[in-house]
């Protein structure tokens, strides 16, 4: 570092500018090829208007659309031993956790916060796919067990987003062990007679439908989410076949039993909103203003596996 | 005759005298080989001593894995008296891969689950190699269910690949299933004890494993995903099977450390296949001694159950 670099270096960038534009201004859209503008994706909370198509969203951003205004209080997370098992693979883990909290501006998978929907206080938790593919580990466990405990101790519902490849395998038996941690958390919630919404996201496998992700009192669908225990692949390799059309879908899982519906994700709030009222016995509100949103762009219909 | 693993070659080969030298000697074609015998005896013990000294994960992967080794059955056929098993999740189907029933324990009544690998081609077909589907952990959730509401204390035995991924088991709710099982496993209001007997495969053990007591077999591996699929996806390379299971810490020896089972029960030299009547009976003696510090602990076994997997990893 020297007088140059400190004072020079701005003003070339400046002139070149390029450098800081986003690089996705144009999203495509896996199911039809189209090229749809990211700002027309962001409002739409990254649906894509013409297909319908769901595409991953930031935690913080599925927070912000879903609590009343965008407001909410972040519960904090606790804080948990890094990499006990000293573990590496082709990497250290030391280093994939740093690479992911770089990439993501997160300390790791899980996002909770305190808000309410349609005026009905709640807490929600939701999982970020983009943190090492949402994976649960003591971090997201523990995150996801302190939202239990704070929806128990302030009474209320709580809705949890999962989206997560599964246990997180870098933490070896600590991960494996969260299945029955979260599990105590759910337990004791539902216990104390609060619901307990699951919505399900793309996608959602492994140790994290093996326990809380299963154990809702309502299961939501987003459309087109794939939602499994083994992985297709795990699963093509056991039985050495092609797997049915559609197979592990939102849709074939509702046809199966598994969830109750599959809802757009335009259309999550309302619907998680009047069922929790219906089932916290909550007063029928006033009509309350309609919350500042785009209007719900998307086709109601199936879209097929894709 | 057992089936030999890689590291015990030295003991196969000795051990494959023996058997040649007592065959001549019967067949009268040498004589005087008591020595030689004796000789020969003593170093094979000295080389299965040497091979087991200090086991690496991946040869107690294999040891974990043995086809000889004890599985459920045994264990239940000798541990266990007046033993009923009950078939069927009342839904779908009934699934052998998981046994459960009642039975007496030391002359106590006693609920019993446990995965069931199978011996022969036979039994493992039967038994679908241990790995449960949906039915099994249905039928699993009914019989605690069932020894919660007679006040019937919960062995089980773990012994599991993982729980089975195919079409069937994905379209009847295997994650469901699981979750149910594990749920259901918490909730009991009765003293629960569990055992890895050999693999405890992931979800497919946790499902069943979730209990007061844990123990491991001292050559049991416990983990989340097997060596041979963590190779896979972190590696990329399934040749690295041995660095997985060494760098997930999947040994009884790991998990002690680590405070997520308490206690480990030592194997016969050579592994459990070698000294079934005493393993099977040692393991008896670590359950009854568990009900026994459980009784004496006059807790709430549900909410002990709760606090002990909460306070798991809070203090590495």
């Amino acid at each position: 570092m020297n007088w140059i670099t400190n004072y020079v270096r701005p003003k070339i960038n400046s002139m070149l500018g390029r450098r800081d534009m986003p690089d996705n201004l144009w999203i495509k859209d896996p199911e039809s090829g189209e090229m749809v503008f990211h700002k027309d994706l962001e409002s739409n909370q990254w649906v894509i208007p013409a297909s319908g198509h769901h595409m991953k969203i930031a935690a913080k951003e599925r927070l912000r659309f879903f609590f009343d205004g965008g407001k909410y209080d972040l519960i904090e997370n606790p804080k948990v031993a890094l990499d006990p098992l000293k573990f590496r693979d082709e990497k250290r883990y030391t280093d994939r956790l740093k690479d992911a909290k770089s990439k993501t501006g997160m300390e790791d998978a899980i996002v909770s916060g305190l808000g309410s929907i349609e005026g009905l206080p709640i807490v929600a938790t939701v999982q970020d796919f983009a943190f090492m593919g949402g994976s649960l580990g003591m971090a997201a466990g523990e995150a996801i067990i302190r939202a239990f405990e704070t929806a128990l101790e302030k009474k209320r519902p709580l809705v949890l987003f999962a989206a997560s490849g599964g246990a997180r395998m870098q933490e070896g038996i600590l991960s494996l062990m969260q299945l029955p941690r979260t599990t105590v958390g759910v337990d004791r919630l539902k216990e104390a007679g609060l619901p307990y919404i699951v919505v399900l996201t793309n996608p959602t496998t492994g140790g994290v439908t093996a326990s809380y992700a299963m154990l809702g009192d309502v299961h939501i669908a987003e459309p087109g989410a794939l939602i499994g225990f083994a992985g297709p692949r795990v699963i093509e390799q056991t039985i050495r076949e092609k797997l049915p059309e559609g197979f592990q879908r939102a849709e074939y899982l509702m046809e199966h039993g598994m969830v109750d519906m599959v809802v757009s994700r335009l259309e999550l709030k309302a619907t998680i909103a009047r069922l929790l009222k219906i089932l916290m016995k909550a007063s029928e509100p006033a009509a309350i203003e309609p919350e500042i949103l785009p209007p719900a762009k998307v086709k109601a219909e199936k879209r097929p596996g894709a | 005759m057992y089936n030999y693993l890689d590291f015990e070659k030295p003991v196969a080969d000795l051990e494959g005298k023996i058997i040649e030298l007592k065959k001549l000697a019967e067949s009268g074609e040498a004589v005087d080989v008591g020595d030689e015998i004796a000789r020969l005896e003593k170093r094979s013990q000295e080389a299965l001593q040497d091979a087991y000294r200090s086991l690496t994960p991946w040869q107690k992967v294999q040891v974990a894995r043995h086809p000889d080794r004890p599985h459920c059955v045994d264990y239940v056929a000798e541990l266990f008296t007046d033993f009923t098993p009950l078939a069927g999740d009342r839904a779908f189907g009934e699934d052998a891969a998981l046994v459960g029933g009642f039975a007496r324990f030391k002359g106590e009544s006693i609920a019993i689950l446990g995965q069931e690998k199978g011996s022969d081609t036979k039994t493992r077909l039967k038994h679908n190699f241990g790995s449960v589907r949906p039915e099994g952990y249905r039928k699993a959730v009914r019989i605690m269910e069932m020894a919660d509401r007679f006040g019937i204390p919960l062995v089980t035995l773990v012994d599991t690949a993982g729980a089975y991924p195919g079409v069937g088991a994905e379209e009847r709710g295997q994650a469901e299933a699981i979750a149910s099982s594990t749920s259901a496993c918490l909730a009991l209001k009765v003293p629960s004890v569990s055992v890895v007997l050999g693999e405890g495969g992931s979800g497919g053990a946790i499902a069943i494993a979730t209990a007061n007591r844990v123990y491991m077999l001292e050559h049991a591996i416990y983990s989340v995903i097997s060596p041979e699929g963590a190779a896979s996806i972190l590696w990329r390379d399934t040749t690295r099977s041995k660095d997985a299971a060494t760098n997930m810490r999947i040994t009884a020896r790991d998990l002690l450390d680590l405070k997520i089972i308490d206690g480990i029960i030592p194997e016969p030299l050579g592994g459990a296949h070698r000294g079934r009547e005493k393993i099977i009976k040692d393991t008896g003696d670590q359950i009854e001694k568990a009900f026994k510090e459980l009784a004496a602990s006059n807790r709430d076994f549900r909410e002990q159950r709760r606090e002990k997997f909460l306070a798991m990893g809070r203090h590495l």
